[in-house]
């Protein structure tokens, strides 16, 4: 636990946010925010460090500003994976393993992150702090599988190359538009709807 | 009322019960890992399964209300098949140590899978092990036996209010536990090995001593503080293995405070085994020939006696007695002083029982911390403010597991409330003003014939029978000041360890008679060695006037007696012979020993106290440090851990020994 920082405050964006946070739930229900406000923790920690995770510290600011006991924050922190409780890398790339995507090549999707992020293995993060490679369960888009998440942006129709020139593309700073790797349109069929095709 | 018929048994259970409750009325055995009566319903073990007429699957029972008409089937194949495929599953992560675990022999796990586990296990994978936790020196903790009932998580946040265990992690990776070590700080937390149905949570300091069936139980009473709470003694030989609360509803439910639950440790240790006279200056170990015979040649003249806080109604009696015979009116209980009224018994009792705490509908603390002074009462206090009882405390700022208001004396905040109640500590009467803040507190709690919502919470197990006893100043008497204050020139002291011995004025004669060395034993001229209360057969009363029966778990060590014995003894030596030879003819003495369970008390005609200024003078809690706070818990090893571990700033240094 070195890495856990001391002390922890929201700094003034994720304050502006809290206020409209907590609007969303009927007085004395506060501690339903405990999600939203962790996602906020998290941001503003990718902002602040680069590394987008939940200190103890942040989870202890959160408990004290719900009033809620702590340890009903670790809970939730420690259920979802989607809160890093440790410091990842500056991308989090999330490659989905559930059968469909499984099966239209999720595994190559695997190797090519390790290959070219430089990772040894799901929950590793690279030597140079770019790169925390992890599997997910499914991401809800396997019309396009095989699906790769890149802290909250998707990409979709991957193969082995496009995923290793994806990982390139962010190695050098750029942030290549989500959505499908083979320009296809939303989830329409491949080279093209089929249907609807006047709209 | 809804009609329920289960195994074609009809029962009536209330509107709103569960199935489960629905099959207990019916005197069927339902098993069960995470349902408890007394906590909120998880209904996430599934060991409950029952079958229920129409229903396309098992359903939990603990969780399923019952519906009027509704038919419940608890032993049908599919609900056996059913129940065998949750214990399976329980067992895949759950470890073969039986042989080696403290639960064995009274583990619901065990017994449940004598009847719904397989021979053998069909599981070939690899058993998850989930590394242990260290929640403080009462608890052990082997965290791979855990299945995830979260009956400690629920006791720990609705109960004891200290939400500090929870589940972290999901699926295969759950862990319960507090995710930041810590150890629980709950005065209640001894309860969580009692509601823990495997051996994920047990008894640190019993810990591989003894085993369930060698043990022998004797029903006793804890004195360790007033709530009485019926405890079980298990014995071994003559050494006591542990202690466990006994369920009584009027008074813990089923709940007991660590204090006593874990310091008979110190009964080992510290004890006074033999007689000891002072000869030339020197404490120097006696028969009990030579003991009675100094007794009986220096207690003369002005004498006085004073009893401690955890003796015995009969050794009291039994004291008084012989004091009346020496024709002595110095006697007092009150070590700390506190200006108790005694002429009427309402003024001096727990008027509204603990049960009545739920029909308050607001409560005020006066001078009193009652999560440390009794922290099991305090447990009813919260689940009656779960329930919406509201509550003011008046005193220092203290953190009584839920919330409240903080006021002063001169508070509006019981008026309008249609059944007030007052809890006045001990401690707030032990001050100058104590008989002002009596009759201000007598004033504000308005008690009523048909409500009478004044209480006074004690501090130990024998002061209350102290006072039924009378054992005060008689006419012209002395209280303990004026005994102190040169009154008297021999001074017996009957397990009265409550005072700073050193206020003895010197050349004062000195007996006295208890279980444990500490300051008032060292500044004896004879030392009487007696019993301590898990010794001897004795009665309690306890803060609400609850006579309370306990019995002799074990034999006192060494030459130690039973105190009355020893008072009997002294008596003859004095030449005043009391007129018992036995408990029983003793107890045929006094009505007080004729009665049993709670005595209710009439409502006086006039308040207690003297009305009067009460001085701007902030109160002061009698107990600081929880777990050593009498000679017993001083003497524990245990307590002195605990004391380390949680209260570090109260705790004395330990002395080398």
């Amino acid at each position: 636990m070195s890495e856990q920082p001391d002390s922890f405050a929201f700094d003034a964006e994720s304050e502006a946010q809290i206020p409209k946070i907590l609007a969303r739930y009927p007085a004395g229900k506060q501690a339903s925010a405990v999600i939203p406000l962790l996602y906020l923790v998290q941001e503003q920690m990718r902002r602040q460090t680069g590394s987008a995770w939940v200190p103890k510290a942040a989870m202890d600011v959160v408990a004290q500003r719900l009033s809620m006991p702590p340890i009903r924050v670790y809970e939730v922190a420690t259920f979802y994976y989607m809160f890093n409780l440790r410091p990842i890398g500056r991308y989090h790339l999330q490659v989905c393993g559930t059968t469909p995507c499984m099966l239209r090549g999720a595994e190559e999707v695997m190797r090519a992150c390790c290959d070219a992020a430089g990772v040894k293995g799901p929950g590793q993060t690279s030597a140079d702090g770019l790169f925390t490679l992890t599997e997910v369960e499914c991401l809800g888009a396997c019309v396009n599988a095989p699906v790769l998440q890149v802290d909250e942006d998707y990409y979709e129709d991957l193969d082995y190359d496009r995923t290793v020139a994806l990982i390139e593309a962010l190695k050098r700073g750029e942030r290549p538009p989500p959505g499908s790797t083979i320009g296809r349109q939303g989830s329409a069929a491949e080279g093209g709807p089929t249907s609807l095709t006047e709209v | 009322m809804a009609k329920v018929i289960v195994d074609g048994i009809e029962v009536e259970v209330p509107q709103g019960a569960s199935v489960l409750q629905a099959c207990e009325a019916a005197g069927k055995e339902i098993p069960r890992f995470c349902y408890h009566e007394r906590l909120s319903v998880a209904g996430n073990c599934r060991m409950c399964l029952v079958e229920v007429e129409k229903a396309p699957k098992p359903v939990a029972s603990c969780a399923y209300p019952v519906m009027d008409g509704m038919k419940v089937f608890t032993d049908t194949p599919m609900v056996r098949n059913a129940r065998r495929g949750v214990m399976e599953f329980l067992l895949i992560n759950h470890p073969l140590d039986c042989p080696i675990c403290d639960q064995g022999g009274e583990c619901d796990l065990q017994d449940q899978a004598m009847a719904y586990g397989r021979d053998v296990s069909r599981f070939t994978e690899t058993k998850r092990a989930v590394k242990d936790k260290y929640v403080g020196p009462l608890i052990k903790t082997v965290m791979t036996r855990c299945i995830h009932c979260t009956r400690c998580i629920r006791f720990a946040a609705e109960v004891a209010g200290v939400p500090d265990l929870g589940a972290t992690g999901r699926g295969e990776t759950m862990e319960v536990g507090t995710y930041v070590e810590k150890a629980i700080a709950s005065e209640l937390s001894g309860n969580l090995i009692d509601i823990c149905p495997v051996g994920a949570l047990t008894s640190r300091p019993y810990a591989f001593t003894a085993r369930p069936w060698e043990l022998t139980k004797t029903d006793s009473i804890d004195v360790l503080d007033a709530t009485g709470v019926p405890i079980r003694i298990d014995t071994r030989g003559a050494e006591v293995m542990r202690i466990l609360p006994r369920q009584d509803d009027e008074v813990n439910e089923e709940w007991m405070g660590d204090r006593g639950r874990f310091s008979f440790d110190g009964l080992k240790r510290r004890r006074l085994d033999r007689p000891w006279v002072r000869r030339d200056g020197r404490l120097v170990p006696a028969t009990w020939g030579e003991a009675l015979e100094v007794l009986a040649r220096r207690f003369r003249g002005r004498v006085g006696a004073v009893v401690g806080d955890t003796v015995d109604a009969e050794a009291i009696f039994a004291l008084r007695e012989l004091m009346l015979r020496l024709g002595s009116p110095n006697l007092d209980c009150r070590q700390d002083g506190a200006k108790i009224d005694a002429r009427e018994r309402a003024y001096y009792v727990f008027n509204s029982t603990i049960a009545g705490i739920e029909q308050a509908d607001r409560l005020l603390i006066i001078g009193s911390n009652p999560r440390v002074e009794a922290p099991v009462i305090n447990a009813r206090i919260r689940k009656a403010v779960l329930a919406g009882l509201e509550v003011a405390h008046v005193g220092p700022p203290v953190d009584l597991t839920y919330p409240h208001r903080r006021v002063g004396l001169d508070t509006d905040f019981l008026e309008g409330a249609a059944r007030p109640m007052v809890i006045l500590g001990r401690g707030a009467l032990a001050r100058p003003d104590g008989a002002a803040v009596l009759a201000r507190a007598w004033e504000l709690a308005r008690p009523s014939a048909e409500w009478n919502g004044f209480n006074l919470l004690h501090l130990f197990g024998g002061q209350v029978a102290a006072l039924d006893l009378g054992f005060l100043p008689g006419p012209g008497g002395l209280d303990l000041a004026g005994m102190l204050a040169g009154g008297v020139d021999a001074l017996w002291l009957l397990g009265a360890d409550g005072f700073d011995a050193a206020r003895i004025p010197p050349g004062v004669f000195v007996v006295y008679q208890g279980h444990h060395g500490e300051a008032a034993a060292a500044r004896a001229d004879v030392i009487l060695p007696g019993a301590a209360y898990t010794e001897k057969d004795g009665t309690w009363v306890n803060t609400e006037g609850r006579v309370q029966q306990a019995f002799a778990a074990v034999v006192p060590p060494g030459e130690a007696r039973e105190d009355w014995k020893i008072i009997r003894a002294a008596s003859a030596a004095l030449g005043v012979t009391l007129p018992f030879d036995t408990l029983a003819e003793l107890r045929e003495q006094h009505p007080l020993f004729a009665l049993r369970g709670l005595v209710r008390t009439p409502l006086p005609d006039s308040p207690p106290g003297e009305p009067g200024p009460i001085s701007d003078e902030p109160f002061v809690l009698p107990i600081r440090n929880y777990w050593q706070c009498d000679p017993i818990t001083r003497a524990s090893p245990t307590m002195a851990e605990c004391a380390r571990v949680f209260a570090p700033a109260a705790a004395p240094a330990l002395a080398a020994e």
